[in-house]
This record gives structure tokens, sequence and C-alpha cells, in this order.
């Protein structure tokens, strides 16, 4: 927990210039991100949570202020394969195998062919996928994919995973499986994990830390460092800490809303 | 997945497909042969005038339908001669339509080949470089504006001054034909990959080299397919408009114009026959190659 911050980002800022005028979509964000973290943000649409993220991987620039990824600026951690980054969309290739999805940015890293063996029975064990490496993408269903896709991140030697509402196409029952076994799976290697989320269970149940943000400009309102325990089963939401958390980040919502609601 | 569709298939070929081509052409051989009558009777009945006889309806179609040189051949003199310059005549022959459609066939793959590896060229350019991406193609657009009876054979009598003939400069037009839907059909392939896709690549650090060859070359394979087909009715045209104003005394071109020049109708229709097969037979050949390859790549149809 010591050391240097996994992101650290100070007064950032992003103005996009558009047809209709300049649109803030981050404004004087401050926010340090500890390893081994796993920290949510969470915030209505247009609150720049994913913004945030696409500025820590390189995928836009910031317009003020400054932004470090494990101590180096963003174009430098990506090209140092600093971390892994999983979209909305499973994003597998249609044309590729499972196995061949997985192995795609071992390829382009250079891995040896056995080193990415190797990697790719690992990673799909990981995500209960053994046995699926050789179905094309549309034989799984849209959890499966996204499985494959968290797999795909972790293959390679990222000690970071930008995950940008990665479950919130899938219907909760999935979503509460992937939840779980996000966790173990956050549990057992020890990665720093960000995660823009727009449901308040989910932010609470997975988080060591939780972002509230809003909208107009994005800025964040509120951090709340979770009491929860590390073990979490599902259940774990109904209890009382939960509930209060749970509380706190609506009223973080609301409060950031104003009188839009 | 053809195996789904297995059970009931046949049924449903006939029912669904066999049927309708059939009355189409039916309905085509029904109105060819009305059409042969209306404008091929006129001969006949002057003929009949001139020797003072009096012809029934039924002479008159008969008549109409087994001239020498009529206006109009009727379907099975078209076929008749088909049949007999293909299969009745050795292929040495300068009557042998086998010959004729070799002949144009070199040069229709020879250009086919070149137009699609410009086209992919130019392609892979415009969607890597801005320059090129705003220069190039208002040029390529312009190129197809011009018609290419007006420069065909411009192009023959240039290359043929600097010591180029024979199947080159046939399949230097046919190229001028084909490139075009290629590269249109490219720059949209390559180009097809979404942001997200892209965004991933660029997660990754992987150069443009590798973007292209693993996200945009294989993104773009339906639009090749595609284009392929189109390019490779192109080049057949192109081949044989090559052939038209060369004086070229060989090739499905040479066969229907020196059947203008000598009236030989027949003869005209039979290189359209064989010219319509040829392009019927490169486009199902490129199909196949299609559902191969997307077979390969896991597609589901």
């Amino acid at each position: 927990m010591t050391g240097v911050p996994v992101i650290d980002a100070k007064g950032l800022g992003l103005t996009f210039q558009t047809g209709d005028g300049p649109v803030v979509a981050l404004s004087d964000v401050n926010l340090a991100v500890r390893r081994g973290d796993f920290v949510s943000f969470i915030g209505p649409s247009g609150c720049g949570k994913t913004t945030f993220l696409r500025v820590a991987a390189d995928l836009e620039r910031p317009t003020s202020g400054s932004i470090t990824v494990n101590g180096m600026s963003p174009a430098d951690a990506r090209q140092a394969r600093a971390y892994g980054y999983v979209f909305q969309a499973a994003g597998l290739f249609p044309w590729r195998t499972i196995d061949r999805n997985i192995r795609l940015p071992l390829e382009i890293m250079g891995y040896s062919k056995d080193d990415q063996n190797a990697r790719v029975a690992r990673v799909l064990e990981m995500v209960e996928l053994s046995g699926f490496e050789n179905k094309y993408p549309w034989q799984l269903s849209g959890g499966m994919q996204q499985r494959a896709s968290i797999a795909r991140a972790l293959a390679f030697d990222a000690d970071l995973l930008l995950m940008d509402e990665p479950f919130g196409a899938l219907d909760e029952i999935v979503r509460d499986r992937l939840n779980e076994q996000l966790l173990d799976l956050w549990k057992r290697t020890g990665k720093t994990i960000c995660f823009v989320t727009h449901s308040i269970p989910e932010a609470v149940y997975l988080s060591t830390r939780i972002v509230v943000m809003s909208p107009r400009p994005g800025r964040v309102t509120d951090v709340i460092e979770s009491p929860l325990p590390a073990e979490r089963p599902l259940h774990i939401r109904e209890s009382a800490a939960f509930l209060d958390i749970a509380a706190r980040v609506r009223d973080g919502l609301r409060a950031g809303m104003g009188d839009d609601v | 997945m053809v195996a789904d569709h297995a059970p009931g298939s046949g049924a449903r070929i006939v029912g669904g497909r066999v049927f309708p081509v059939l009355v189409v052409v039916l309905s085509i051989l029904v109105i060819w042969y009305a059409g042969a009558v209306l404008l091929n009777r006129a001969w006949v009945l002057d003929q009949a005038q001139r020797a003072g006889v009096e012809l029934s309806v039924g002479e008159v179609v008969a008549q109409s339908w087994s001239q020498e040189r009529p206006r109009l051949p009727a379907p099975h003199q078209v076929v008749e001669d088909f049949w007999n310059s293909t299969f009745g005549t050795r292929v040495t022959s300068k009557r042998s339509l086998v010959r004729h459609a070799w002949i144009t066939l070199s040069a229709t793959l020879a250009g086919f080949g070149l137009g699609a590896v410009l086209g992919i060229m130019l392609a892979v350019g415009i969607v890597h470089d801005r320059t090129m991406n705003a220069s190039v193609m208002p040029w390529v657009i312009a190129s197809q504006t011009i018609p290419i009876l007006a420069i065909a054979p411009m192009i023959i009598v240039v290359l043929n001054s600097v010591g180029v003939s024979g199947l080159l400069p046939k399949a230097f037009i046919s190229m001028y034909l084909s490139f075009f839907p290629v590269v249109v059909g490219m720059v949209k392939g390559f180009r097809s990959p979404d942001r997200m896709l892209l965004d991933q690549m660029h997660t990754w650090n992987a150069g443009r080299r590798q973007t292209f060859w693993k996200l945009r070359w294989p993104a773009s394979m339906p639009y090749l397919f595609a284009s392929l087909k189109v390019a490779v009715a192109a080049s057949l045209v192109g081949a044989i408009i090559g052939e038209l104003p060369t004086g070229a005394v060989a090739g499905l071109g040479a066969r229907m114009l020196s059947g203008s020049y000598y009236g030989q109708t027949v003869q005209i229709w039979s290189a359209l026959l064989m010219a319509a097969i040829l392009a019927a037979v490169l486009v199902a050949l490129i199909g196949l190659a299609e559902r191969v390859t997307l077979a390969a790549m896991g597609g589901r149809a």
C-alpha cells in the first residue's frame, strides 16, 4: 500500500472542442489510486468516468493538469504495456477463436509461442473458460464473451486493469456471478483495478474505494473508503454496513445532480 | 450453418428456387422468339413478294427463325452455332469459340490480377496516408468517368509504339476498369473495424503494420470478395473492349466485331453467350473462394 500511486491525477481537466462549442468532460480531478486498490467510478452518464479511464489509458489527452500511471506519463505507460483495458463490449475478433483472441495481445507484444500457450491456458482457467478455446465468439454467451475479454486483458503482465462498464450489457444474474468471479480474481492476482459502473450495488460490492462523480462539468464529488471486509459473499449486500455505503453513494450522486433530477 | 438446413432442403429448392428461375427463363425465350419474328418477318415477306409467293403465317414464322443473317437470331440458332463452334470445331481452328474465349480469358485474368493488386494497394495508401486520402480518391473517380471506349484505342496505340502488344494492352484496359471497385470496396473494408477495436489495438501498443494485418485486413474480407465479383465482370468487359479497336484477329471482342462487319449476327450472339458464360463462371469461382475463406474465418453463414 506504499510507494508511488498506480494512478495519480492532479487538477486533471479535459475539454472537448465540438461543433456546438467546448464540452467540459473532466474538471479539476484530483485522485490517487493506490497499489492493490479496487476503485469503482460511479456517476450518471456524462460525468466523465469513462473519460478519466481513457485519459489514464492514453486514449484521450488531458487539456489541463497532470496524470501519471505507474509514475510515468500515460503514453509511456501504454508503451510499457502497464495496463489491460476491458471495454464495454467484449470486442473479440469474430474471425479468431477464443484461444487466438486471447493470444492476440501476446502476439503483438512478441511473447514466445510456448509462453503464449502457457498464458492462454492459465487465464482461460482463471475465468473458467477452459474447454472453450476453439470456439468462436458468436458461439459463446454474452457473459462468456466478456469473461474471455477479461482473460485477454489478464494474459500479459499488466498489474493495472482498467474496466469500462464491462458488465453493463449483461443481465443481473450473470452480472452477480461475474462480480463474484472478478473479486476472486482480484484477490488472487493482487492487481489494481479501476472499474467504471453506474450500478450502485455493483460499485459497493466490488470496491475498496468508490469514487462518486457528477456531470457538467465532470468532477469528483466524493471518495468513499469501503469498510466492508475483504471476504465478500453475495449476501453481504443485505448487511447494514453495505446498505449504509450504498445510501452514502446515492446521496453523493443526488447532490451531484443538483436540480437536474 | 449449412448442416442445419439439410432436412427438406431439396423440396425447398424445387419450391423456392428452380420454379421461379424456370419461369424467368421461359419468359425470356418466349419474348425472344416473338421478337425474332417481329424483327425478321419484313425480310421474309419482302423475299416472298419478289418471288410472287403467298406465305402462310406458319411459313413466315418458320422462315423468320431460320435465316442465314437475321436481324435477331432465334435462340436455337444461337445455341446451334455456339455448340458447333465450341464442340464441333478443333480448338486450334480460327473458328473455334474455345480458342477465342481462351484468348479473352487470359487477358481478363491478367487484367483482373493487376487491377485487384493495384486497387488493394491504392486502398492501403488511402487509408493510411492523409495526403493520399485527399488526393488520390478524386483521380480514381475521375478515371471512371472517362468512357473506356474513348481511351482504349489510345492505350493500345501508345503501348504499341513502345513495343508492347498482344495480351498486355488488353490486360491494361481490363485493369483500368477492374481496379475501381476494388479501391472503393477496400477503403470501406479497411475502415470497417469500429473505434473500439482500434482503441484496443492502441492500448496494446500495436504498430500500424500489426493493426493492418491483425485487424484491418481480416475485417475487410467480406468487402474484398464483394468488390472482386464486380471487378472480375468489369475485367471481362475491359478485355473484350480492348479487342475491338485493335483490329485484333482473335478473342471474343474480335469475333463480335468481325460478326458485325459481315452481318454474321448469329456469330455475334454466340460470342455474347460465351462471354456471359465466362462471366458467370468467374463470379461463381470468386463466390466459392469467398465461402471457403469466410468459413475458415469462423463465419456463421
